[in-house]
């Protein structure tokens, strides 16, 4: 964990004054905050004099704007908007009056429940809304109390002081104080243990008035006039630029040689730069530094260098499969994720036994941004501009690129320009860092879009293979489920993000087995997480938007639908009969057979006759994790031709949110989850051929266009239950829903991503 | 050194004329709402107008557009204020935003040939545009919403004219 220990020159006049009302350990670290050049303006903010800081979370000014600051990656799901919401319900200030900006990564704006700074996984709202709740509520508490003192009331009219739209008033003498009056009047004394802090109650939610109300997301009109800056917008005062060369294969080359004969004829070339990466994070890059990207692209290409192309040379998809293959048949491959009951017995006495191996194939973030990153070096300080999903570790990677211990870095979060979970991984951090080493001067490295696809931290390819059992009247007795593929977290060598297996064998990655621990009652039950060393090493992989439930319930949702037509029975009816919120399913299971029956009331499943050649599918999951599970069920419309093409009609999709924060940006996320899921259902595809990625740009990775989007339905079901995660759940749920509808419209079994004409025609029913 | 006219002035740029005109408005000019995005006209982030025309600026050298009116993002409207943009933020459209820069001036080149499009002309029309976030169904009825306002906007410009 880095802890600043410097102190910006600008900021350390300002610390003594703050007053932090949150938490002793929070002004510990404010003592070491280190503030950067003010590039959003955030630091001069937080450092103009009489400024009320009830929090880390936000600054009240004298002019009465409340300044929230996230700490969580913004990455278009208007997460600080969020969070500005959460706040302002418990502050009692007008929406008008609230701002936001970005943290940097001082721990004190780390996560309150992750303890890092780290965004995914759909968390955010779901574990910030209690913490976000009380800063809110405590800065209302010290407002009131001073606008009561301010206008000369006794303290025990204080109960009677209404807060509202960012005025304290009292009803009974006609008195009142904007916020901005209270914070000007310098009366504010109250500050909060966290004892206190955490003793405040709360609102509930019959008194809700900015909870559950689609206000205006505050960061949209800068994303509509080009005022908003992302990563690759920075400037800083001599900065030059950075366009990366990087090898064929993937992972594992190195540089032999560079001759920049021919580079030095570009004007305004600089420096090549051949990275020397302690972190292993790259492999045989090298940057070409110039005045101008245009020059550095130009001096790039002209570039000769000579590789030595390492041990994964030769590997191509196809290796990475039949090494799945091999390793799921071995009888000691992985670890176990799920080990109930005795699934060897219950097959020996099963009625019918199904077999079925389910594959996915390599997938690419491609965030419309490309990887960037801009470093400079100040003093001793380095000052990192990049937009990225874990400040702690880009943070991190950044020192060890620079070779100084990870406290004398300051991340400068900026806008992302796409996540999906590409900027968990902190690659970018080396060249920008060890290129302004090497030339003296802040760059700002920027990939190219084939850059980028090539060396992406990909959705791995996934092999799984479920052995299910049934008994004489067709109830799922036993299940086997085995899932090959990289270990995407294990990369990270954070040993907390690994999991022990159920039988403490070792430790592994659950980031690529989630999902596959559902909420259906199966009374033998195996699921193995097995690591694809090759593809580790080949194909160094990330967590894509929803991770591991984009996988695992594609497999799990099209065998739930193989079982239920083997044991001649409606597959909607066959789930609920499953989800029978039996011991360890209590709830959860309950609140997805609701979900599922929502959609399929929606989308009118089982009501009608549909024309030949058209079905209706479903599949519902409890992503992303077991513990932080939102319910999210699919009805998929689909026709399909003769010729195996399918056309996706329309997407119904039911989840349940528990509490919804902002209505209009949960149907907003789970629409563009769904669509997601159908991209990656249909038309994303990448592929190793020689070690190296084949498709470098948008001519052969084909996420979905306007073109292709059908009709999609979302039905919000708020059952009053805590706020859950919406970002990803919906991601995983349509590639199985649309398996499933094309089984009912043509026969045909599809059981490989993405779904192509050609192996749906190959399997329909003659 | 070329000069160029952007957002109705006049500028020169210190870069061979080969230089996408992406690269000039983002680093000579500053003016970074126009985004990079693939670097091959696949994408549409870098879209701007030249003469009125949508083209995609990474795929525009400074040669190409000499003496010719240039209109990126900044310059659509004085405050913000077209009505696509406007449209934009009453359907709340974008999502982390990095595309719709190129969106919005996209769909102006649309509207401003064609002030009542039907939905098949919106999606011939926007189909190169990658939105990653996949907010294309925003986008369609942000476009519709600005059409028929800036159709209002001229029948009653027409009519007060009448009157």
């Amino acid at each position: 964990m880095n802890t600043h220990v410097k102190v910006a020159p600008q900021a350390s006049a300002d610390l003594s004054r703050r007053s932090f009302l949150v938490g002793s350990a929070a002004a510990g670290l404010a003592l070491g905050y280190s503030a950067g050049p003010g590039l959003l303006g955030a630091d001069q903010a937080l450092a103009a004099a009489s400024n009320f800081d009830p929090s880390v979370w936000y600054s009240i000014g004298p002019d009465g704007l409340v300044t929230v600051t996230c700490g969580k990656a913004d990455m278009g799901q208007h997460i600080a908007s969020t969070m500005a919401q959460i706040i302002a319900e418990e502050l009692g200030s007008n929406w008008k009056d609230m701002r936001v900006q970005l943290a940097s990564n001082d721990p004190k704006f780390n996560d309150p429940v992750l303890g890092a700074q780290i965004t995914g996984g759909s968390w955010s709202t779901m574990m910030n809304f209690d913490a976000m709740s009380r800063a809110g509520a405590a800065g209302r508490i010290a407002l009131t109390e001073a606008a009561a003192v301010a206008m000369g009331l006794p303290p025990y009219f204080k109960d009677e002081l209404v807060v509202r739209d960012s005025v304290v008033s009292h009803p009974k003498s006609k008195k009142s104080m904007t916020f901005a009056e209270i914070v000007k009047s310098g009366k504010i004394t109250k500050t909060f243990t966290s004892d206190e802090l955490k003793a405040i109650k709360l609102k509930t939610p019959d008194q809700y008035t900015m909870i559950g109300v689609s206000v205006p997301q505050l960061d949209i009109p800068s994303k509509t006039n080009g005022s908003a800056k992302f990563g690759i917008d920075i400037m800083l005062p001599g900065m030059v630029y950075g366009k990366i060369v990087t090898p064929p294969v993937r992972y594992g080359a190195t540089v032999k040689s560079v001759d920049d004969g021919e580079a030095k004829k570009v004007p305004g070339f600089i420096k090549a730069v051949i990275l020397d990466d302690k972190t292993a994070t790259t492999t045989g890059w090298v940057v070409a530094v110039a005045n101008t990207y245009a020059n550095a692209r130009k001096a790039a290409d002209a570039l000769k260098i000579a590789y030595d192309s390492g041990p994964n040379a030769r590997l191509s998809s196809q290796s990475l499969l039949d090494e799945a293959k091999r390793l799921q048949a071995l009888d000691d491959s992985g670890l176990f994720f799920v080990k109930d009951g005795d699934t060897a017995a219950a097959f020996g006495t099963a009625a019918k036994v199904l077999e079925a191996e389910y594959t996915t194939s390599i997938n690419i973030h491609a965030p419309l941004e490309p990887m960037n990153a801009t470093a400079e070096l100040k003093g001793d300080i380095w000052h990192i501009y990049s937009g990225n999903q874990f400040a702690t570790r880009s943070g991190a990677i950044a020192a060890g690129a620079a070779g100084v211990d990870p406290k004398f870095v300051v991340m400068h979060q900026m806008w992302l320009g796409g996540g999906f979970g590409r900027r968990l991984d902190a690659d970018m951090m080396v060249p920008a860092v060890q290129a302004a080493k090497a030339v003296g001067k802040p760059v700002k490295v920027i990939y190219s879009r084939e850059n980028d696809m090539t060396m992406d931290f990909s959705r791995p390819l996934t092999f799984q293979k479920i052995k299910a059992g049934l008994d004489g009247d067709g109830k799922l007795v036993a299940m086997n489920h085995d899932v090959v593929s990289a270990w995407p977290t294990k990369r990270w060598g954070i040993p907390d993000f690994l999991s022990p297996s159920v039988d403490k064998k070792g430790a592994l990655d659950s980031f690529t087995v989630n999902g596959a621990d559902f909420f259906y009652s199966v009374p033998n039950h195996n699921v193995r997480a097995i690591l694809n060393e090759m593809a580790h090493n080949a194909t160094p992989s990330g967590q894509l938007r929803s991770v591991a439930p984009g996988w695992t319930f594609w497999a799990v949702e099209s065998m739930i639908d193989e079982l239920a037509h083997a044991a001649g029975k409606d597959p909607a009816q066959y789930r609920i009969a499953l989800l029978d919120g039996k011991g360890k399913n209590d709830g959860g299971a309950q609140r997805l057979r609701n979900t599922l029956l929502a959609a399929m009331g929606m989308a009118g499943y089982g009501t009608r006759q549909l024309p030949k050649g058209e079905g209706m599918g479903v599949a519902c999951v409890s992503s992303q994790e077991r513990a932080t599970a939102s319910w999210t069920a699919c009805v998929a419309h689909v026709a399909v031709a003769p010729t195996g093409e399918v056309k996706v009609r329309k997407l119904t999709v039911a989840t349940d949110v528990g509490t919804q924060v902002h209505p209009d940006n949960i149907r907003a996320q789970v629409e563009g989850a769904a669509l997601w899921g159908l991209s990656l259902a249909m038309y994303e595809k990448a592929t190793l051929k020689n070690g190296g990625i084949e498709q470098a740009n948008f001519d052969t990775y084909k996420p979905l266009r306007m073109s292709q989007v059908p009709e999609v339905a979302v039905n919000v079901i708020a059952n009053g239950e805590k706020a859950t995660g919406v970002g990803e759940p919906a991601v995983t749920v349509v590639a199985p829903a649309i398996g499933n509808a094309i089984f009912n419209a043509c026969g045909a079994r599809v059981r490989s991503l993405p779904i192509t004409a050609d192996a749906v025609k190959a399997n329909m029913k003659a | 050194m070329p000069n160029l006219n952007i957002n109705g002035r006049n500028m020169s740029v210190e870069a061979a004329p080969d230089t996408p005109l992406l690269w000039a408005i983002r680093e000579q000019l500053q003016m970074t709402g126009t985004k990079f995005g693939c670097g091959a006209g696949l994408c549409g982030a870098c879209t701007v107008h030249v003469n009125g025309e949508a083209v995609r600026s990474c795929q525009t050298s400074l040669g190409d557009v000499a003496g010719k009116k240039i209109t990126t993002i900044e310059g659509l409207s004085a405050k913000g204020d077209h009505p696509l943009q406007k449209a934009w933020i009453a359907e709340q459209v974008p999502q982390c935003g990095y595309c719709q820069s190129g969106q919005i001036m996209q769909a102006a080149s649309l509207l401003a040939k064609n002030p009542n499009p039907s939905k098949e002309e919106v999606v011939a029309h926007m189909d190169g545009n990658l939105c990653r976030c996949m907010t294309y169904s925003r986008i369609q009825k942000a476009i519709m919403r600005a059409a028929s306002e800036m159709r209002t906007a001229s029948n009653a410009g027409a009519e007060r004219r009448a009157t």
